[in-house]
């Protein structure tokens, strides 16, 4: 495997961002009661991790090492600004839903985290494919995530009422009001990271 | 007979050994042996102290110490039902015989408790094989407290996913039977009572409508009144003989105070947590009283005790030697905190009637940490008492 493809690829299984970094799982519970916000806020947070670690990465050699943060914090700003126009305009009710969560991804862990241990020792196209690898990463978490919770805590997906429609409720079944609670996102994505290691012999700690 | 079957299973043995074909299977193997006989091997090497009382005899002790609470249980639902149903499933009348009343009660329960019986043993067993341990006894008294604290009318898929959720979740991931810092049986009804609220805390959930189903009467418990802001419409004696609707064994505290005593003359449960729950409670309950801004703050103290799941909770729950504080001053502090939390719970909060689960798990939380405390101080006196002597 080249150099670049391990860069992009890592974050999607061995090196991803939640079940192995563990970071970024603040949003990862608050937006994942249904599918649709959580694909949105997933390509948010890519956009933002790519471009921000291709701008640092860019700069990364003008930067004063003791102001380093707060230049982060100014490019990662200005871009989630952006992110959350371009919701709002496009798809105003997804991004009402999102409400805070939008501007908190400027505190993503993910975002800074990327930023401090790739973007500012890497160069620009390996920093944006590294930026995009990680915002998958995290979108594949968010999306299973999405998806179970929407499926058993609404019994619909994206919006489709699946379950009424294969008849679901008529023999009996109830939607799980637990799935939509942070706590059960919390438990799901331990669910994740016990598959993830039981399979990956490297994960596991000796 | 006994020769036969000793004969029989020392026959199938090597079958299950290392290397024989069915190894996989070792650990169900070993369980069913040393289910109908004592394993005869013995320490090889130094001398151990040991107790004649294991963990087997520990949790039939407890199961034992269930039977009233469960018998009462099987009677009130029955009773439950014949006071209300417009027509008593067996076409009766309304005169409902004592036997009657048990059998119906009786066919209710064996469906719940088989489905937590089969579903936790199930995944215990799987776990068991997967990690090559021993399968162990724990799971006896959760799968038989599981049913005796939900609805009567829980429908039955619900209670295998709740079972399912808390043997995996409460118990395993921690690593099996003494290893859990959450007390399963209480996971399994949290779990129900947080995803299917509809099925824990409507006031149509106590009373089964027919033998079949879970379809339900109205019926509020005295909780659920006193919730509600109606005084509770049971005396203080029907509650503490348990013929109030509520959840299937938790109702009397006679019954419960009978396996309270053989838990506490055996030895098994500590009565240092039981007193103290009391306590806590009943503290709490006499602030209240105090206080007496409103309706739910001026019931009397003692009702606390009787109503919902207090007794059974503090008797059966609370008492769980794994999840319980270790240290005896431990135990006084986090028995108290449990009795105290209830009462808030109960009166300050109307959107969880029921304190008594969510003030167990809330301390279950905690006891490694008041443990902790308890050993750190106790390590800090006897520095001290050092230092005084050289000095």
């Amino acid at each position: 495997m080249s150099n670049n493809s391990k860069v992009f690829l890592g974050p999607l299984a061995k090196n991803n961002p939640i079940t192995v970094q563990i970071l970024g799982i603040c949003s990862c519970l608050a937006v994942t009661a249904q599918l649709k916000p959580a694909v949105v806020m997933a390509l948010s947070v890519t956009v933002v991790v790519a471009l921000s670690n291709l701008i640092i990465s860019l700069m990364r050699n003008t930067i004063p090492p003791r102001i380093r943060i707060i230049v982060q914090l100014v490019v990662v700003s200005a871009l989630v600004i952006l992110v959350n126009q371009v919701l709002m305009a496009y798809v105003y009710d997804v991004s009402k839903q999102l409400s805070v969560y939008v501007g908190l991804i400027i505190t993503n862990c993910i975002v800074m985290g990327r930023l401090e241990a790739f973007a500012m020792n890497h160069k620009p196209w390996e920093s944006m494919l590294d930026g995009i690898g990680n915002g998958l990463g995290y979108g594949v978490v968010l999306v299973i995530l999405g998806a179970f919770r929407e499926l058993f805590g609404s019994g619909s997906l994206w919006g489709v009422p699946v379950m009424e429609k294969l008849g679901m409720y008529k023999i009996g079944y109830e939607n799980n009001g637990l799935v939509i609670m942070a706590p059960m996102a919390l438990i799901l994505v331990g669910v994740i990271i016990w598959i993830q290691r039981s399979k990956d012999k490297e994960l596991q700690e000796q | 007979m006994f020769d036969n079957l000793r004969g029989l299973i020392d026959k199938i043995k090597p079958t299950f050994s290392e290397g024989g074909k069915a190894a996989w299977l070792g650990s169900t193997f070993e369980a069913f042996e040393t289910f109908l006989f004592t394993p005869n091997t013995t320490t090889a090497r130094g001398s151990h102290v040991r107790d004649g009382i294991d963990l087997k005899r520990a949790m039939i002790t407890v199961v034992v110490a269930l039977m009233p609470a469960l018998l009462f249980g099987m009677w009130n639902i029955g009773y439950q039902t014949s006071l209300r149903a417009e027509q008593w499933p067996f076409e009766l009348g309304t005169a409902a015989s004592f036997w009657y009343c048990l059998w119906f009660g009786f066919l209710r329960m064996l469906p719940l408790i088989v489905v937590s019986y089969v579903v936790g043993l199930a995944i215990e067993f799987a776990f068991a094989q997967i990690r090559h341990h021993q399968v162990n006894e724990g799971f006896l008294v959760t799968g038989m407290i599981i049913p005796m604290i939900v609805p009567v009318t829980t429908p039955l898929w619900q209670l295998a996913l709740a079972t399912a959720f808390a043997v995996v979740f409460g118990k395993e991931v921690f690593g099996g039977t003494g290893m859990n810092f959450l007390n399963p049986a209480l996971v399994a009804r949290a779990f129900l009572f947080f995803s299917y609220p509809t099925h824990m805390s409507g006031d149509q959930v106590w009373i089964a409508r027919d033998l079949w189903g879970s379809d339900a009467i109205a019926g509020a418990t005295p909780l659920g009144e006193i919730a509600t802001g109606i005084a509770p419409s049971a005396s203080a004696l029907d509650m503490f003989i348990g013929i109030i609707p509520g959840s299937t064994c938790e109702t009397s505290v006679i019954a419960i105070l009978l396996g309270a005593l053989l838990l506490l003359v055996s030895g098994i449960a500590s009565w240092r947590i039981m007193l103290s729950v009391v306590l806590g409670g009943g503290l709490m309950g006499m602030l209240f009283n105090a206080v007496g801004a409103n309706a739910y703050m001026q019931l009397p103290f003692y009702y606390h005790f009787l109503m919902g799941g207090f007794a059974f909770g503090a008797v059966f729950m609370a008492t769980d030697p794994v999840t319980a504080a270790q240290t005896n001053c431990g135990k006084w502090i986090y028995g108290f905190l449990i009795g105290a939390f209830a009462v808030l719970l109960r009166v300050l909060n109307p959107a969880y009637p029921e304190g008594m689960m969510l003030s167990i798990l809330l301390m279950n939380s905690f006891a490694p940490l008041i443990d902790h405390c308890v050993v750190a101080a106790n390590i800090r006196r006897r520095n001290n008492r050092k230092k005084e002597v050289k000095a």
